[in-house]
């Protein structure tokens, strides 16, 4: 019994139903709005198209949070990491001039640089000195959320334009687009497999496991914990910013300010309901990129707002999330600052 | 230049009072172990249905009753999942804060059918005390709340049994302190405060709505909590701190200090910034409450 309530399918079941209890006493139709919301995710080629799109962020910054989480880190940082990797990839591609197979790899490899370096100091903070990630990461957030503004407001902005966004991107940078899809959908699943590799077969992915589990086991195996920690921040900072720079060089060609609806925390929800595993968080972001789709068009068809997505996604978490957390102060990694 | 007059103190004032009183919610909560990064959607909650209150009745002091009690609302529930259910406190703030954002867009739009902002509503009056002049009623009680709650936590046998709880729960348990009933009566307290930092935005500043209007001054509050130490004092000093900043960065807005324009983007980063040296600087002292976070004593209760 405990294993059904604390799995993913009743987690979702809980949501939709706690939604559609809501959607009904705001004197709303569930069912109608439950359709419209499919039709807009599924309804057409094009639309299913978009849910595709929507969903490539959320498989990369669900890998991002599902892996810190495996290691014990809970990384509430994505956002910031996503926005700082979007705007590394912009300036890149709007600043230099290179053919296109050096200058879009370039550019994506910025982006990682960019998540990843907005990861390290929260990932050392918390290896090193025990200090919490998650209040460093929310304010890391913060931080990223005013540096891009003011950078894209005064220095990096787009002279011909009063829109706070920096100039486009050269056409070397762009993901390749074919039809209604972009290439960006292709790096999500090489993610996807290699964090299933990694995670399965190779030796950081055990030590991130042990370090998640048990970090005095691994100390006492050997396995250094500061360094898997610090090496796990990275790189789920990585991944974040590899999601902004997809977004920005597949999607928009350029960084406007606030472009991000927030995948950074859409990412949580896929990670808890993902379960920490590959093929869960493919199948969860593409249900919140579902879900994110057909909002919009059930706004549209009927006057249940989108938002009620948004409520949904935090019943999941509350459902989903007592199977991976534990709830004492100092599990996993040995944080000593029990914030 | 930058000229330190009534005006800057009084707009300090204006901008920290939301702060206070969300950072002295946060002190309660957290000195009895609860931690509570759901201060920002408590402050969202009680700022809508502050709104909400006094759109119905007209009567801005029912919606300051209502947005109190959606606050406390939410730390009810708070309690509730991290307390009876087990759920990681942090990931039930998580989800707070997702649910307030979701809960409050949900209901503008479906009530008032736009997004963006509510009618405008009437707002609390302003109060003229003594040697404060003309102040809003709840910057009066933010600075009531500063100082009384120092005496509460470490004068009274309730505050004893608060800090207790969250020292050391199972010595608490053992000398027959009900652990479960202190902390749901504490986050349900630290919440009814953020729920009131809502309604002065809502009904202190704008009077209406606006969407996402807590513009992560919860988490402001909560850095507030950490740089203050976990002390009403420290907190309360710490947001009126980050309010002069804010207050500041207004003032100087397209003016220069020495020749140079000072981005406010930059002066809007500070709390944040100063709060991860705080944090790194606390590291390996015991500054916070020992059990923060700890439900061990609370499973069999």
């Amino acid at each position: 019994m405990r294993r059904i309530i604390s799995g993913p399918a009743f987690a979702l079941l809980a949501a939709f139903g706690l939604g559609a209890m809501a959607i009904w006493v705001s004197g709303g139709n569930p069912i109608t709005s439950f359709g419209a919301m499919f039709a807009g995710a599924f309804g057409s080629g094009p639309t299913v198209a978009e849910t595709l799109v929507k969903s490539v962020p959320l498989i990369i910054t669900g890998l991002a949070v599902a892996l810190g989480l495996r290691a014990g880190l809970f990384n509430i940082g994505v956002e910031g990491q996503l926005l700082v990797g979007g705007l590394c990839a912009a300036y890149v591609g709007y600043a230099v001039k290179l053919p296109a197979v050096v200058h879009l790899p370039l550019c994506i490899v910025c982006g990682m640089i960019g998540g990843a370096a907005w990861g390290l100091l929260p990932g050392f903070l918390r290896a090193k000195r025990g200090v919490h990630e998650v209040i460093t990461t929310i304010m890391m957030n913060y931080i990223a959320f005013y540096l891009t503004h003011y950078l894209v407001t005064n220095p990096l902005k787009d002279a011909t334009t009063m829109a706070p966004q920096t100039p486009e991107a050269l056409s070397s940078a762009w993901l390749p687009a074919f039809g209604g899809l972009h290439a960006g959908i292709l790096l999500a699943l090489i993610c996807l497999a290699g964090y299933a590799f990694v995670m399965g077969r190779g030796v950081f992915g055990y030590e991130v496991k042990v370090v998640g589990k048990a970090p005095d086991a691994a100390r006492a195996a050997g396995i250094s914990v500061t360094g898997t920690l610090v090496r796990a921040m990275l790189i789920s900072g990585a991944l974040a910013g590899l999601a902004g720079a997809v977004e920005v060089l597949g999607v928009h060609h350029k960084f406007y300010d606030q472009f991000s609806p927030g995948y950074g925390f859409d990412s949580i929800a896929v990670a808890f309901l993902g379960g920490g595993s590959a093929l869960g968080t493919g199948l969860s972001a593409l249900l919140f990129g579902a879900l994110r789709n057909g909002a919009v068009g059930m706004q549209l068809a009927t006057d249940t707002p989108r938002e009620i997505v948004t409520i949904i996604q935090a019943i999941i978490i509350v459902m989903a999330g007592t199977k991976f957390v534990k709830n004492s102060s100092g599990s996993g990694g040995g944080a000593d600052d029990p914030l | 230049m930058i000229h330190f007059d009534a005006e800057l103190l009084n707009s300090t004032l204006r901008l920290a009072t939301p702060l206070i009183l969300a950072a002295l919610g946060g002190v309660l909560c957290e000195r009895s172990g609860v931690v509570n990064i759901a201060l920002e959607g408590m402050m969202l909650a009680g700022a809508f249905f502050g709104m909400l209150g006094s759109y119905w009745t007209g009567n801005p002091w029912v919606g300051m009753l209502l947005g109190a009690a959606a606050g406390g609302a939410f730390g009810l529930v708070h309690a509730f999942l991290t307390q009876r259910m087990k759920l990681n406190h942090i990931v039930s703030g998580v989800a707070l804060n997702i649910f307030a954002l979701g809960l409050t867009t949900y209901l503008l739009r479906k009530l008032f059918m736009h997004a963006g902002g509510s009618p405008p509503v009437n707002g609390l009056p302003m109060w003229n005390l003594p040697g404060l002049g003309e102040q809003n009623p709840l910057t009066e009680l933010a600075l009531a709340g500063t100082l009384l709650m120092t005496p509460f936590l470490w004068r009274t046998p309730q505050g004893l049994r608060l800090r207790a709880v969250g020292e050391n729960p199972e010595a608490a348990l053992a000398a027959g302190i009900r652990v479960g009933r202190v902390r749901f009566a504490a986050v349900i307290a630290g919440g009814l405060l953020g729920g009131l930092s809502g309604v002065y935005l809502s009904l202190g500043q704008l009077n209406m709505f606006a969407e996402g209007m807590s513009g992560g001054r919860g988490f402001i509050a909560l850095a507030a909590v950490i740089f203050g130490r976990w002390t009403p004092l420290g907190a309360a000093g710490a947001a009126l701190f980050f309010g002069f900043f804010d207050a500041l960065q207004m003032r100087l807005q397209g003016q220069t200090v020495g020749g140079v324009v000072i981005p406010s983007e930059f002066m809007l980063m500070l709390p944040y910034l100063l709060t991860i040296v705080a944090l790194a600087g606390f590291a390996g002292k015991a500054v916070a409450p020992a059990a923060l976070g700890n439900d061990e004593a609370t499973a069999s209760n």
